[in-house]
């Protein structure tokens, strides 16, 4: 029973393709995947907008949408229903095939990344074994959507938006590679069901996930922080904030594109957030070996939706990081980091004595991360902190 | 020949005549980005992933940006006055079709000699990275050396030189 | 026609697409362009050969094409720097204007 619980998606899926003959129904299975995945995540797309708008809200001590259903829960629909009926203006001197292109590679590049991602047990779309590269290849092609958009509009913002946008996300694209090899290191494979299931395992009830181990706290840490500024989000939303350049590469996009770059951002967001469970929280796994009746795609979309409200709280609370700023603490704190947290990694997997390894492993990354920041923050010559108060 | 393999090369072959023959430098970077993945579909093709994803990977996510970076950098998309192609156009066209022509000639020549239908290997990622640091350890670390000096080379020739200074 | 010749021509149909390319575009970005796809149709061409050759397992084919990849990029990065400071300096990417020796 709770076996069956656990397959019922994979169940419900062979009974659908049964139907047809049977040199038909591998392409019918994955038809029926690729269609649940495109069904699925658009919906939590909507359910993640109203928890940002209800939750950044609360965050800055005000109500969120409250008047459109109970607790404003069909705000998403009204606002469907707003981009889908506004005007589409495509400025005169702007390039047409491009401006209309770009929102379409945007959301078809976010959405490829669903393919490889272990969703459950048995749950994958195509068990890749070069897995995590062709995450990261359709993640590279997203960034010449970004370009395209701000290209095509023939506007400065957006120029600038897209450009600020680009240097952004490649230079946090080599952290992020770099931050998931320490997890492909200690794995052995690229293949994201592989990593899944090493960490599957139970030592006096814990799980052996990666993030409970220095090197992966660290690089944990380390991919959240190149993740966000992969999405373009707070505390890394330069290009596209409001007050910045109205609405960076976006500006020029009315209607429903500007709706497809909102539904492609969130969706990057859910790929990304995804990806990161499947690296560091171990996937699909239970946290601890009495809950494993509870099915795995329970897990896997609870921990996607704790990152996605981790992601939304840091929106909330941190302020904006200048272009420059984030430039440097990606190539001279992170990347260092990185490349640390991989020798790290290493010296835990040849160390021999179980409890001292925590100790070193940790030591190491602790004198590294307050060396680096030391040999950052020298040149700022930064005071003591001043309070000053009303009178 | 399978009907995949025909629609790729139509992708592939639209996208590249497309890219020089463009009059727009910024839609021409586009369209060799369009080639670089009608080859990285035929990698796919040819059973080897790993290499149309590091195609995927490394073209089109980094050197289409490299390119249209420099377009945007130098001004690119202001068309010229004398029209897109040189003046020594025809020879260069003369050129490339004798190329074509004699490669072309080669490979049809010599079709009887080359091997047909051969079994699909299996390459394992282990396999490659094993191979990569067994047999081809060499290789690998003067590639790495290469990156290195073309980074700083690139960075050194593309600075912005200051007054005064040498 | 063999599948390893239909590969072959198609690899030769875009090496000489552009090598056309390289020598008839006037802008200096262009011709790197060219460049790029006539790296990628040998590139065609080793992984077509390996596929169809004695002894993929060997993976030398692979092997050749992944570091052609790499130089490759590696070159693009250097060719674009060099275009970028023969703009900041003659202000204008047309190769038919650069054909003197002086600076």
């Amino acid at each position: 029973m709770i076996q069956n619980l656990d397959q019922i998606l994979v169940l419900l899926q062979h009974w659908l393709a049964s139907f047809l003959p049977a040199a038909w129904q591998g392409a019918a299975r994955a038809f029926i995947s690729a269609a649940a995945i495109v069904c699925v995540f658009p919906a939590l797309f909507a359910v993640a907008v109203w928890l940002e708008r209800k939750g950044l809200g609360r965050m800055q001590n005000r109500l969120g949408p409250n008047r459109v259903g109970p607790y404003g829960l069909l705000q998403p629909i009204a606002d469907g229903i707003k981009s889908l009926t506004k005007e589409d203006i495509v400025p005169l001197s702007a390039d047409r095939a491009v401006h209309f292109l770009a929102p379409v590679l945007l959301v078809v590049a976010a959405f490829m990344g669903f393919a490889v991602l272990p969703m459950g047990r048995n749950m994958v779309l195509v068990d890749l074994d070069a897995g995590l590269l062709f995450y990261y290849a359709m993640g590279a092609s997203s960034e010449l959507a970004v370009f395209m958009a701000g290209w095509s509009s023939r506007n400065k913002y957006s120029l600038l938006g897209a450009m600020r946008a680009v240097a952004q996300m490649i230079s946090y694209e080599v952290v992020l590679l770099l931050s998931s090899v320490v997890v492909v290191m200690m794995a052995g494979s690229l293949s994201l069901t592989k990593i899944v299931e090493s960490q599957n395992q139970y030592t006096w009830g814990f799980p052996h996930w990666y993030i409970f181990t220095p090197w992966g706290l660290a690089g944990f840490i380390m991919y959240a922080i190149a993740a966000t500024a992969e999405t373009n989000r707070s505390p890394f939303d330069l290009p596209e904030g409001e007050s910045e350049l109205v609405a960076g590469y976006h500006t020029e996009y009315s209607g429903f594109k500007f709706a497809l770059f909102f539904l492609g951002e969130y969706v990057a967001m859910f790929s990304i957030s995804g990806l990161g469970t499947t690296l560091f929280l171990g996937g699909w796994s239970a946290p601890f070996s009495f809950l494993t009746w509870i099915p795995s795609w329970i897990w896997f979309f609870s921990k996607l939706m704790l990152s996605i409200f981790v992601f939304i709280w840091m929106r909330g609370t941190l302020p904006r990081l200048r272009q420059d700023q984030l430039m440097n603490f990606a190539w001279k704190f992170v990347l260092p980091m990185c490349l640390l947290n991989l020798m790290v990694a290493a010296v835990w997997r040849f160390m021999d004595n179980y409890w001292l390894r925590w100790v070193v492993c940790s030591a190491i990354l602790l004198l590294a991360y307050e060396g680096l920041g030391m040999a950052e923050l020298r040149k700022k010559n930064i005071g003591p902190r001043s309070y000053r108060y009303v009178e | 020949m399978s009907l995949v393999f025909y629609l790729i090369t139509a992708l592939t072959v639209a996208g590249g005549l497309a890219s020089m023959l463009l009059k727009n430098t910024v839609h021409c970077a586009l369209a060799v980005t369009v080639a670089f993945a009608g080859l990285a579909f035929f990698f796919l093709n040819l059973d080897a992933q790993f290499a149309g994803f590091a195609q995927i990977l490394v073209y089109i996510g980094a050197v289409a940006i490299l390119v249209v970076f420099a377009i945007l950098l130098t001004k690119g998309s202001e068309t010229p006055k004398d029209g897109v192609f040189s003046r020594t156009w025809l020879s260069g066209l003369a050129i490339a079709a004798a190329v074509f022509a004699m490669l072309g000639w080669a490979i049809l020549h010599t079709a009887s000699m080359l091997p047909g239908a051969t079994p699909v290997p299996t390459v394992t990622v282990r396999q490659i990275g094993q191979a990569l640091i067994g047999r081809y350890v060499l290789p690998l670390e003067i590639v790495a050396v290469l990156l290195t000096v073309a980074l700083i080379g690139a960075v050194i020739v593309a600075m912005h030189e200051k007054e005064g200074t040498k | 026609m063999t599948p390893l010749a239909g590969y072959l021509l198609v690899a030769a149909l875009l090496f000489s697409i552009g090598l056309a390319g390289a020598l008839t575009r006037r802008n200096a970005i262009l011709v790197l362009i060219g460049i790029e796809l006539m790296l990628n149709a040998a590139n065609l061409n080793l992984i077509a050969f390996w596929r169809y050759g004695p002894h993929p397992e060997a993976l030398t084919g692979m092997m050749f094409a992944i570091f052609s990849i790499a130089v490759a990029a590696a070159e693009a990065a250097v060719g674009l720097g060099l275009v970028i400071s023969i703009h900041r300096h003659a202000k204008t990417t047309d190769l038919d204007q650069m054909n003197r020796m002086k600076g």
